[in-house]
């Protein structure tokens, strides 16, 4: 699905995305800024446009994007929710963890969401990512409440990967 | 403009708060995972409301605020990502409390190798 994305597409989008990010930082519609900007993110994306995207500019479908605000608010509560749960353990003074790594199994075909589920479990405190070989996910976990498949998807992977899949697969 | 400067300082104090609670995991963890737990937790939370929490005092940075925010959601987790996997390949096993929870990974590892040995013969 990736390879039938064309050059002259994944130039364009690896140009803009730098151009916003460009804009971004100097905060600026002066005429020299904007013109910099645009030569600047042009250079850069002729050396950097093969590796910074697969999709191309399928990726700024208004689809995509509401999905991936939506994946947005879901990250940002359960990691705001299991901050709090770790600092609990860490302020608790018997300390009660019972870590371990675990795994499960994703359906996730797409390299790039498979690396965005990752990272989100790594983000989250309290789990983390160790190591991911085809579809097993092996994750370091603080607190195991269940070894097998089922418990540790549902209670680490399920709330991310509903969404990724909509978007990925 | 001075209810920003109080949102500001108050997610300035949540910041402060998760970076002392992250140190403190990582004095108090027993192994190194654990205490990269402790640690990306910090570097999480605290450093993304620090960050934020400036942007707030300073409206004209607030989106500089926000791309470094972003830039930390993505380096942060491989950081942690390559330490935890590099000290598994270095043999350092996880510390285990209860005996029913083992290391996955451990066992997925002397698989393949098992596997790769027999295809060898």
């Amino acid at each position: 699905m990736e390879t039938s994305v064309s050059k002259l597409n994944k130039f364009i989008y690896t140009w803009l995305i730098l151009f916003l990010v460009w804009l971004g930082f100097t905060t600026t519609f002066a005429f020299a800024e904007v013109v910099t900007g645009i030569l600047l993110s042009f250079t850069v994306s002729i050396f950097s446009f093969k590796s910074f995207t697969h999709a191309g500019l399928k990726s700024l479908s208004p689809k995509r994007i509401l999905y991936m605000v939506q994946y947005f608010f879901v990250f940002m509560l359960a990691l705001i929710k299991a901050n709090f749960d770790v600092a609990k353990i860490v302020i608790n003074p018997k300390l009660p963890i019972n870590p371990g790594i675990v795994e499960f199994e994703s359906k996730l075909t797409s390299p790039f969401a498979k690396m965005l589920l990752a990272n989100s479990i790594t983000l989250t405190p309290g789990t983390l990512t160790v190591d991911i070989i085809d579809n097993k996910f092996f994750i370091h976990w603080l607190y195991v409440t269940g070894t097998d498949e089922e418990t540790t998807y549902r209670e680490i992977a399920k709330q991310f990967e509903d969404i990724l899949i909509k978007i990925y697969n | 403009m001075q209810i920003l400067n109080y949102i500001g300082y108050f997610l300035v104090s949540i910041g402060a708060a998760f970076f002392f609670l992250g140190g403190l995991g990582i004095l108090r963890m027993p192994d190194l995972y654990t205490r990269l737990q402790a640690g990306t937790k910090a570097s999480t939370l605290g450093a993304m409301s620090t960050i934020l929490g400036i942007g707030f005092m300073q409206p004209e940075w607030m989106i500089k605020t926000i791309i470094i925010v972003i830039f930390i959601a993505i380096a942060n987790p491989l950081s942690s990502h390559a330490l935890a996997r590099g000290s598994h390949k270095a043999h350092q096993l996880p510390y285990l409390k209860d005996e029913k929870v083992g290391d996955a990974y451990e066992e997925e590892v002397e698989n393949l190798q098992k596997n790769q040995k027999e295809e060898d013969k």
